[in-house]
C-alpha cells in the first residue's frame, strides 16, 4: 500500500503535507469503499486537531474526517463536488481535501511518520 | 399448550393451519432434526423459563373465516358512509377500479417488501419514480422523495430539515400559518418542543422574521379554503435567511401557481385525493419536495436512476447514507419507511388520468365550488374568502348553523362548523350535480333549487398556473383501461413478492397476509370514512379500536394501547415522548439520557434524539448480548439523569437473552424506564410478554407480527402499549378527543394512525385465537432453528442462546468468504436472486452477514428449497476457494443474471448459462427473473436523477 515518505499521518488516517495540504490515506480509501460525496468546510473556517472537519460518504457508510492539526482553512478542493471519486483514484494528489494554515505547529508532534503509520495499519 | 388445544388449532381446516406453513408431519421431522420430541420441549429449551407465560392468552378461541367476515360485516354496518365535505387535508376521491383491483387488492403489489434488492424491484421503483415526478411537477420543486407517513409528520420533517440546514443562534423559532390544519400544527409543535424549537402560530402577514427564525410553514390553500398570494412572505423569509415550507394540495396545484415558482423551499402535503381511499385517516402517502440544494437533507426514501452491470438504466434507492440506519443519532429524522402502496396508487392515478384528465378533474371540482359560492352569495350569505379552489367558508348565524348541519345530517352530508358563525364546505371529485343541489338545499331551508351554474374562477390571475405538468410520456400513454392494466401487470411482474417465493428478511417478519384479513380494507364502510366524521357515524370503528387495543394489551401485558403511531419508528418516538412526559410530570426534566445497545437498529438512536434525549451506547459481549456489566456501569454513572433504556427483545441478534429481567431491573433501580422495541415480537406472542419481562413501553409493528402487508415499503403501523402509570401520557389529538389526561403531544395526523388497515390485524387475532397465535410463535422459532441446523457445516451461525438455539431468526456469518474467496455478502445476496428467492437481510445487524427470518407461514418444502439454494451457493464459493473458479470472474460476482444476459449470443463467461440461470432443477418449473443486472449504486449517487428520465435513456 502506498504510504509516501514525505507526509505525516494521523491515527484517523488523514495525511498532512508540509505545505498544509490535508487528505485521506490509501488505507482509508480502501476501508470507505465507493466514494460518492465529500463535505468540506468553507475557506476561512478554523479546524481543530483531532476534531471532525468534514464528512466522506460511500454508498453504504458515512465517515467523519478528523483534522490532523489545528489551523485556518485556506483552500478547499472544489473539484470533489463533481468528482468525489477522485479521492479514491488519487488520494495523495488530485484527491486532496483542504489546505490549512497551521496555528499550532506543536500538533505535528502527535502525528506519525510513514514508518509509524505503516505499523499502525499493520495492526488493524 | 396441551394436546387438546393443539389439536383444535392445528385441525386441517382451521385458519391457523392455513396461516402456518408446515404440516404436522413436517413439524415432527423438523423437531427430529433438532433432537426434540415435542414442540413444548423445544420451546422450553429456547425461551427462558423465568419469563415464560405459563397460561394461555386471555383471548377468544379462533373463529373461522366466514365467521370473522360476519363479525366485520356487523362492524361495517355500524359505520355510516356520509358524504363528508369536511376537507382539512382529506378529500373524497374516486379510486379507478383498475387501480383498486390491480394494486390495492393485489398481493403482487401489497406483499412485496421495501425495494432494498433493486434488481427484483424495478416495477415498484418505476412507480415510485413516477410518484416523485408527479410531486416534483405539481409543486414546482426539483427533487421529491418517495413519500412520508402523513401530512403532519411531513410538515414536522420539513421543520427538522430546516433546523438542520439553517444556521441559528439561541432558541430557534419556527413560524406557522394559523391557516394550517390543526393536526399539522399539533404534530409540528410536538416535534418542535422536544427538539427545543419555539413554534409561533400567526397570520402570515404578521410573521416577524427576527434573528432566530429558521423558517415558516404556510398552508396553500388554507385550512378554511382561502388562497393567498404568499410571494411577499416568501421574500421576507428569504431576506432573513429563513426557509419557506408550503403545505399544499396536488389537485389544487393543477390550477394554482406551484409553490416552487413563488419562493417555496420545501413543499409537503397529502397525495390521498389522487385515488387513495379516505380510510378514516389513513394510510395515505404524504409527499415532500425541495430544492436540489437540500437533497442531502431530505428525510425518507428517495428513488434514483442509476445503471446496471450492462450499462442499462436501472432504478434503486438513492443517497441511503442520509438515513437513520447509517447515521443513527446524527440523522435528521428517524423515518425508515415510506407509504409505497399508497404512493403507487397515487402515481397510477396520475398515469391513468394524465395531465388533461387531472386538469379536467380539478376544473370540475373548482366549477362546482364556484357554483356553490355563486348560489350562496345570491341568497345573501357572506363568504370569508373570495379566492379559493375547492372549499368555501360561509358566514352564518348560530341558528342557521344548527339548521344547516341538521339538514346535512338528514341528507347524509357532513359539513364542518367553525365556532358558531361559520360553515365550511370542501368539495372533491366525487361531487355530482345532484350532490351540489343537495348541498345548496341544506343552505336554503331545504327547498328544492334549480341547478346552479359555475361562477367565474375564484383563482386570482396572479395565482393561476401557467406551467405544464406530467409531460413525460408515462403520463400520456396509458389512458385506456387495457393499456393501464398491462402497464400495471408489467410492472408487477418485475418484482418479487410473497406470491412468488419466500422473503426471508431478518427483522421483517414476511409472513402470510391472508386474503380474508385484507377483504374489509376496500369496503366503503371502512374505506370511505373521513377521519373527522362525527363519532356517532363511526361506531363500528370505535368498537374495533376498543377490542384491538384490549387484545394487544393482553398480548403485551400492558394496561393501555395507543393506535396512533403510523410506523415502528413513530412508535419509538411516541413511546419515548410518553416516558419523557412522565419524568417531567415528576419534576425530573433533567432525565434525558437514553441507553441504547450498540447492536440496536439505527432508528432507536434517531428516535431518542427526536424525543429530546441524549444517546449513551451500551456495549455488546462476545455472544452478541447486552454487556450487563457495561449496562450496570452506564446506568449507575448516569443514574441522576437516566431517562430510559431502549432494548429489542429477542435481541437484534435473534437471541432470547436470559439476562433481560435483570437488565430491566437495573434500569428501574436507577430511575429509568424500559422501552422495548417490538420489532421481534413474532418470537414472543403467547410465550412471554414485554410487560411481564419488565418493560414500561413497547411498540408493535402490526406490519410484521400482526399481518399488515408490507405494501412494497409501507404502509405500516406502530401502536404502543404502556404500563398503567404511563397511560395518561399517551398521544392526543387536537380535532378528536382521545381522553388521555396528560397527552404527550400528537405524533400522527390521524387520531388513530391508519385505521383502514387495522381490520387486518384485528381479523388475524380473531382467526387465530390464543392457541393459534401461540402455535404460530412456536413454529416461527422452530423453522428458524431448523434452517440454522441444516446449514451447519456450510455457514457459521453467528450467535445463539442457551442450548445453541436461536429465536425466530438467525445470522449467517458470511464474512470469512471475503478472505477465502474474495466473495462478499453482496455477491451471495445477489446470487440468491438467481435461485428465485428474495435475499435475507444484508449487513444488519452485523455488517457482512445475512440474517434469515423464515416465519411460521412458509412450508417445509419452501424452507428446504431455500436451504438447498444456500448450500448450492456455498459449493460455488468452495469452487472459488479451491481455485476451480476464478476469484473475480465467477458466477457469484456476475449475479444476478437476467434473461437477456443468459440468452445473449455473446455469452463469454467461464461458467455455463445453465449454471447461471437454472442452478437447481426446480427453477425450470418456477423462477422469478431479475429484470436488470447488478446495479451500480455509486454511479447513481454521484449523478443524482430522481424524476423520470427522458425516454431516449431507455433506447
Amino acid at each position: 500500500m502506498d504510504i509516501p515518505e514525505k507526509l505525516k499521518y494521523s491515527v484517523e488516517h488523514e495525511w498532512l503535507a508540509e505545505d498544509g495540504t490535508v487528505g485521506v490515506t490509501a488505507f482509508a480509501v480502501e476501508q470507505i469503499g465507493d466514494i460518492v460525496f465529500v463535505e468540506l468546510p468553507a475557506v476561512g473556517s478554523m479546524i481543530e486537531a483531532t476534531k471532525p472537519f468534514g464528512v466522506i460518504e460511500s454508498v453504504k457508510a458515512v465517515s467523519e474526517l478528523f483534522a490532523p492539526a489545528s489551523g485556518k482553512v485556506v483552500a478547499v478542493n472544489d473539484a470533489l463536488n463533481d468528482a468525489p471519486e477522485t479521492v479514491a483514484a488519487d488520494c495523495y494528489g488530485a484527491g486532496w481535501l483542504i489546505k490549512v494554515e497551521l496555528t499550532n505547529p506543536a500538533d505535528l508532534t502527535a502525528l506519525r511518520d510513514a514508518a509509524g503509520y505503516r505499523d499502525l495499519i499493520a495492526n488493524q | 399448550m396441551t394436546k387438546a388445544t393443539a389439536d383444535r388449532a392445528t385441525a386441517p381446516n382451521s385458519f391457523a393451519a392455513r396461516h402456518v406453513g408446515p404440516r404436522a408431519d413436517d413439524v415432527r421431522a423438523m423437531l427430529a432434526t433438532l433432537g426434540y420430541d415435542s414442540l413444548e420441549a423445544f420451546t422450553s429449551a429456547v425461551v427462558p423459563e423465568s419469563i415464560r407465560l405459563r397460561r394461555p392468552l386471555a383471548l377468544a378461541p379462533g373463529l373461522d373465516e366466514p365467521g370473522v367476515l360476519a363479525v366485520m360485516r356487523d362492524l361495517a354496518s355500524r359505520n355510516k358512509v356520509f358524504r363528508s365535505y369536511l376537507g382539512q387535508g382529506y378529500s373524497g376521491t374516486v379510486t379507478p377500479t383498475v387501480i383498486q383491483r390491480n394494486v390495492l387488492e393485489n398481493p403482487g403489489w401489497y406483499t412485496a417488501y421495501t425495494p432494498y434488492q433493486a434488481e427484483i424491484a424495478q416495477g415498484r421503483l418505476e412507480a415510485l419514480l413516477n410518484f416523485q415526478t408527479v410531486v416534483s411537477d405539481f409543486t414546482g420543486l426539483e427533487i421529491a422523495n418517495a413519500s412520508l407517513l402523513d401530512e403532519g409528520t411531513a410538515a414536522a420533517e420539513a421543520m427538522a430539515m430546516t433546523l438542520a440546514v439553517v444556521k441559528h443562534e439561541g432558541t430557534p423559532i419556527f413560524l406557522m400559518d394559523a391557516g394550517c390544519h390543526a393536526q399539522t400544527i399539533a404534530v409540528v409543535q410536538t416535534r418542535a418542543e422536544s427538539r427545543g424549537v419555539e413554534v409561533r402560530v400567526a397570520d402570515p402577514d404578521a410573521f416577524e422574521f427576527g434573528a432566530n427564525v429558521i423558517g415558516c410553514l404556510l398552508q396553500y390553500p388554507a385550512n378554511d379554503g382561502g388562497v393567498r398570494d404568499f410571494r411577499g412572505v416568501a421574500e421576507k423569509a428569504h431576506e432573513a435567511g429563513a426557509l419557506v415550507t408550503v403545505a399544499t394540495d396536488l389537485l389544487a396545484l393543477a390550477l394554482l401557481t406551484p409553490p416552487g415558482e413563488w419562493g417555496a423551499d420545501i413543499a409537503v402535503g397529502n397525495s390521498q385525493r389522487f385515488g387513495v381511499p379516505l380510510g378514516y385517516g389513513g394510510p395515505h402517502a404524504a409527499f415532500f419536495a425541495t430544492r436540489d440544494a437540500y437533497k442531502r437533507h431530505i428525510p425518507g426514501r428517495i428513488i434514483g436512476v442509476s445503471r446496471d452491470s450492462s450499462g442499462k438504466p436501472a432504478l434503486r434507492m438513492a443517497l441511503q447514507t442520509r438515513e437513520q440506519h447509517i447515521r443513527r443519532d446524527k440523522a435528521t429524522s428517524n423515518v425508515c419507511t415510506a407509504q409505497v402502496l399508497l404512493a403507487v396508487m397515487a402515481s397510477m392515478y396520475a398515469v391513468y388520468h394524465g395531465p388533461e384528465g387531472i386538469r379536467a378533474i380539478a376544473t370540475r371540482v373548482h366549477d362546482r365550488t364556484t357554483a356553490l359560492a355563486a348560489a350562496l352569495r345570491g341568497w345573501g350569505f357572506a363568504l370569508t374568502h373570495d379566492a379559493f379552489f375547492d372549499t368555501v367558508s360561509v358566514g352564518v348565524t348560530a341558528e342557521q348553523q344548527r339548521g344547516i348541519l341538521a339538514a346535512g345530517v338528514a341528507r347524509r352530508i357532513n359539513f364542518r362548523a367553525i365556532g358558531t358563525d361559520r360553515i365550511v364546505v370542501a368539495f372533491d371529485e366525487t361531487v355530482t350535480a345532484a350532490d351540489l343541489a343537495d348541498v345548496i338545499a341544506c343552505f336554503h331551508g331545504g327547498d328544492e333549487v334549480t341547478p346552479p351554474v359555475p361562477g367565474v374562477s375564484a383563482i386570482p390571475a396572479a395565482l393561476r398556473r401557467t406551467s405544464g405538468y406530467l409531460t413525460h410520456p408515462v403520463f400520456n400513454r396509458y389512458h385506456s383501461e387495457t393499456e393501464m392494466l398491462r402497464y400495471l401487470r408489467g410492472l408487477e411482474s418485475k418484482d418479487l413478492s410473497l406470491t412468488a417465493a419466500m422473503i426471508p428478511l431478518g427483522s421483517c417478519t414476511m409472513k402470510l397476509n391472508a386474503t380474508t384479513e385484507m377483504m374489509p380494507v376496500s369496503w366503503p364502510e371502512f374505506g370511505a370514512i373521513h377521519p373527522f366524521a362525527p363519532l356517532d357515524q363511526t361506531q363500528g370503528y370505535a368498537e374495533m379500536f376498543r377490542q384491538l387495543e384490549s387484545q394487544l394489551a393482553e398480548i403485551t401485558g400492558f394496561s393501555a394501547v395507543s393506535l396512533q403511531p403510523n410506523a415502528g419508528s413513530q412508535g419509538e418516538y411516541a413511546g419515548l415522548l410518553v416516558i419523557r412526559a412522565w419524568h417531567r410530570s415528576r419534576g425530573d426534566e433533567h432525565r434525558t439520557v437514553c441507553l441504547i445497545p450498540a447492536s440496536a437498529h439505527g432508528t432507536n438512536p434517531a428516535s431518542a434524539v427526536m424525543a429530546g434525549m441524549t444517546v449513551v451506547p451500551v456495549a455488546s459481549d462476545a455472544n452478541g448480548n447486552i454487556d450487563v456489566a457495561d449496562l450496570k456501569a452506564k446506568a449507575a454513572l448516569h443514574a441522576p439523569n437516566l431517562a430510559a433504556l431502549m432494548v429489542t427483545y429477542p435481541s437484534t441478534h435473534g437471541v432470547f437473552e436470559g439476562s433481560i429481567s435483570e437488565i430491566c431491573a437495573v434500569v428501574h433501580e436507577h430511575g429509568g424506564q424500559v422501552y422495548m422495541d417490538g420489532a421481534n415480537m413474532n418470537a414472543q406472542v403467547g410465550l412471554c410478554r414485554p410487560g411481564d419481562i419488565g418493560a414500561d413501553v413497547c411498540h408493535l409493528n402490526l406490519h410484521k407480527t400482526f399481518c399488515i402487508p408490507h405494501g412494497g415499503g409501507g404502509p405500516g403501523m406502530g401502536p404502543i402499549g404502556v404500563a398503567a402509570h404511563l397511560a395518561p401520557f399517551l398521544p392526543g389529538h387536537p380535532v378528536v378527543s382521545l381522553g388521555h389526561a396528560h397527552a404527550a403531544g400528537t405524533v400522527s395526523a390521524g387520531p388513530w394512525g391508519s385505521p383502514s388497515i387495522l381490520p387486518i390485524s384485528y381479523i388475524y387475532i380473531l382467526l387465530m385465537g390464543a392457541e393459534g397465535l401461540t402455535w404460530a410463535t412456536e413454529i416461527a422459532i422452530l423453522v428458524a432453528n431448523y434452517v440454522a441446523k441444516r446449514l451447519e457445516g456450510h455457514y457459521d451461525l453467528l450467535y445463539s442462546g442457551e442450548n445453541g438455539l436461536v429465536a425466530h431468526e438467525c445470522i449467517l456469518d458470511t464474512r470469512p468468504f471475503k478472505q477465502s474467496a474474495g466473495i462478499e455478502v453482496e455477491d451471495i445476496a445477489k446470487r440468491i436472486i438467481d435461485f428465485g428467492f428474495h435475499p435475507p437481510t444484508v449487513s444488519f445487524p452485523v455488517p457482512g452477514t445475512l440474517m434469515v427470518e423464515p416465519t411460521e407461514s412458509e412450508s417445509k418444502e419452501e424452507l428446504d428449497r431455500f436451504i438447498d439454494a444456500l448450500v448450492a451457493i456455498r459449493e460455488e464459493i468452495r469452487a472459488v476457494e479451491s481455485g476451480a473458479a476464478d476469484r473475480s470472474n465467477n458466477v457469484l460476482k456476475h449475479s444476478p443474471h437476467t434473461l437477456e444476459q443468459v440468452i445473449s449470443d455473446s455469452w463469454d463467461r467461464p461458467y455455463s448459462r445453465e449454471q447461471a440461470a437454472f442452478p437447481t432443477p426446480g427453477l425450470r418449473e418456477r423462477k422469478s427473473w431479475p429484470t436488470v443486472g447488478r446495479i451500480d449504486s455509486a454511479f447513481g449517487d454521484r449523478n443524482l436523477v430522481c424524476t423520470c428520465p427522458p425516454m431516449e435513456a431507455y433506447s
